[in-house]
């Protein structure tokens, strides 16, 4: 059998991910948080802060969740139910910085700590910082026109 | 009727993201950074901002709202500031956010320490 | 003299009896089918440590210890330990060793390790170097994952092959007199890699290891799968051992009556949410010397043929594009 005929029957020996009960688990897990955040917004908005600072507190206020709920070991129990319906929503940047820095800490407040808290928020922040300037390059050359 | 429009479309976010998980084998670190450059280039085509509009929180919650939110700024930077803001329009932006998710992240790790799993 | 038979078997002709074995699992292993049969369950496993790497050889120190205390020796008795973990540096054995006042061999075959140790410490005991030799390994869920996967807080879902990593140490006592079950064949596998590079399906990497080795121990004895009682692999899982059994068949060895695997043994696969199996060293560490050895005691298995799996991944060379070598050691132990 060559490796490529071995990696076949592997494939279809391996059960796959049952993909419609975890896309409904995402929906509904994902939906709730959004909803989540768009009770803050309201609230925000109530104590009379403008649309974009609302929008702000609300990230910041789900970002405070995820992070205390991952602390609390309770994020990544929920996660198993809800797969990318935890991961996708902001809640779930908080938790991938959280978790390897939480874990580090035996590592120490530098090396540990202050470097693994970057080992998922980091790739984030390059590309997206990456990409808002490429964007930022195309706004400014139209610009001269 | 927000609530319903912010759930069905976040829903439908974590549902793409979903399907990515498990037929595609990315792991989540590669689908957030896919979700965060998709949100700067879906408001660089102009597509994001008008699902903003439609569903509030829905569209800025997932992590494509971090994106979107990242190319609003560098745009309103480039024409306050011109070639500077190109640099200082993204992070501005989105400074809330990350200074919240590290200085949570931070005083969590101290505060905490790691569990066993079952 | 120990006679060579084949490519790959040596026949011992002084066969070393396995004196003792002791077995230590973590909480959820003590929740499995096999609960009652490890010497001790865990009731933290943090084992009162600061470190999950502590955790690690602090758990395969009180292994080695409660040996040595069941089969009466002191340390000075044992000519050689050999231990090996799945952690980088192997410092689950080293800083388990660090306490220890024995000569040491340090070992990595991955989830391999339990006979891999049982192989040269047979073949150092047949050889006439050595009278006591202890086999000992181990694997603990929190710093295998914290090493090869994600954080433990980290909130994804694992694959339906994925394998949860076995808190769990076993120890073997071989030595060259005595009564009790004795290592008489042993053969060593070679490297294999079929080139899978899914970090999730450790069962389909090893697969191939499990069915070369196998084959070159029928091919060297002569013996048939039928003179088993039993054929324990070590983590291979549902998957893995689905493959092995299927194309074992093709090949004309029907092992599907008598072949058991220490993970799939050891959970209960549903009921705590296991995936494709346990896995990691500690895996067939702890069943082996656990239940496995008591059932050899109670001479309800008369041969067996134990070989564990073990799949050489290291993640940053699969990150590099790489895939996974795997490797398979058998033991046979007659009653």
């Amino acid at each position: 059998m060559t490796n490529k005929e071995y990696n076949e029957y592997v494939k279809q020996k391996t059960p796959d991910s049952k993909i419609f009960s975890n896309c409904l688990k995402a929906f509904v897990s994902g939906g709730i948080i959004c909803v989540l955040g768009q009770v803050l917004i309201a609230v925000f908005g109530k104590c009379g802060f403008g649309e974009e600072d609302a929008s702000t507190l609300t990230s910041i206020t789900l970002i405070f969740l995820g992070a205390l709920l991952t602390g609390l070991d309770i994020y990544p129990k929920i996660a198993k139910f809800a797969g990318a319906g935890t991961v996708v929503p902001i809640t779930g940047f908080a938790n991938s910085v959280v978790s390897p820095a939480l874990e580090a800490k035996t590592e120490g407040m530098v090396l540990g700590v202050g470097a693994k808290i970057f080992t998922i928020a980091g790739p984030v922040i390059l590309y997206g910082t990456f990409a808002s300037c490429a964007a930022g390059l195309i706004y400014w050359i139209i610009s001269l026109f | 009727m927000d609530y319903l429009k912010a759930f069905a479309v976040g829903g439908v976010i974590c549902v793409i993201g979903q399907i990515l998980i498990d037929k595609t084998k990315l792991t989540p670190a590669r689908i957030l950074v896919t979700f965060v450059v998709l949100g700067v280039f879906l408001q660089l085509i102009r597509v994001y901002e008008p699902l903003v509009k439609f569903a509030g929180a829905g569209a800025t919650v997932p992590l494509t709202g971090f994106g979107y939110n990242l190319c609003k700024g560098v745009a309103k930077a480039v024409n306050e500031r011109g070639f500077l803001g190109i640099f200082t329009g993204g992070l501005t932006a989105s400074s809330g956010g990350v200074a919240a998710a590290l200085v949570f992240g931070f005083l969590v790790s101290v505060i905490f320490r790691s569990k066993s799993k079952k | 003299m120990n006679t060579r038979i084949g490519t790959q078997t040596v026949k011992i002709e002084n066969p070393p009896v396995i004196l003792e074995t002791a077995s230590i699992a973590g909480v959820k292993e003590g929740e499995g089918p096999l609960g009652s049969t490890f010497d001790k369950v865990l009731t933290d496993d943090t084992l009162g440590e600061k470190t999950w790497e502590k955790s690690e050889s602090t758990l395969q120190r009180q292994t080695a210890l409660l040996a040595l205390e069941k089969a009466r020796l002191k340390q000075s008795d044992i000519n050689y330990i050999l231990a090996g973990d799945l952690l980088n540096q192997c410092v689950g054995a080293h800083y388990s060793v660090r306490d220890l006042d024995i000569p040491f061999f340090g070992l990595y075959g991955a989830c391999s390790t339990m006979t891999e140790s049982m192989s040269i410490g047979s073949m150092l005991i047949g050889g006439g170097c050595a009278d006591y030799v202890m086999c000992l390994t181990s694997s603990h869920f929190c710093s295998s994952e914290r090493q090869f996967r994600n954080p433990l807080e980290y909130g994804g879902q694992r694959t339906p092959s994925a394998q949860w990593t076995v808190t769990g140490a076993g120890c073997a006592v071989l030595s060259s007199h005595g009564d009790g079950p004795r290592v008489t064949h042993v053969t060593t596998g070679k490297v294999i890699d079929k080139g899978v590079t899914d970090i999730s399906n450790m069962g389909a990497a090893m697969a191939p290891a499990a069915i070369d080795t196998l084959l070159a121990h029928f091919a060297d004895t002569g013996a048939k799968p039928d003179e088993y009682d039993m054929i324990l692999t070590g983590d291979l899982g549902v998957i893995g051992s689905d493959i092995l059994c299927e194309l074992m068949l093709k090949e004309g060895f029907d092992i599907r009556k008598n072949h058991r695997d220490c993970g799939k043994l050891i959970y209960d696969i549903e009921a705590q949410d296991v995936h494709a199996g346990g896995s990691g060293c500690g895996c067939c560490g702890s069943v082996f010397c656990g239940y496995i050895f008591g059932e050899l005691k109670k001479r309800n298995l008369k041969k067996i043929l134990v070989m564990a799996t073990g799949a050489l991944m290291n993640p940053m060379v699969v990150e590099q594009g790489e895939s996974i070598p795997a490797i398979a050691h058998a033991v046979t132990i007659e009653n």
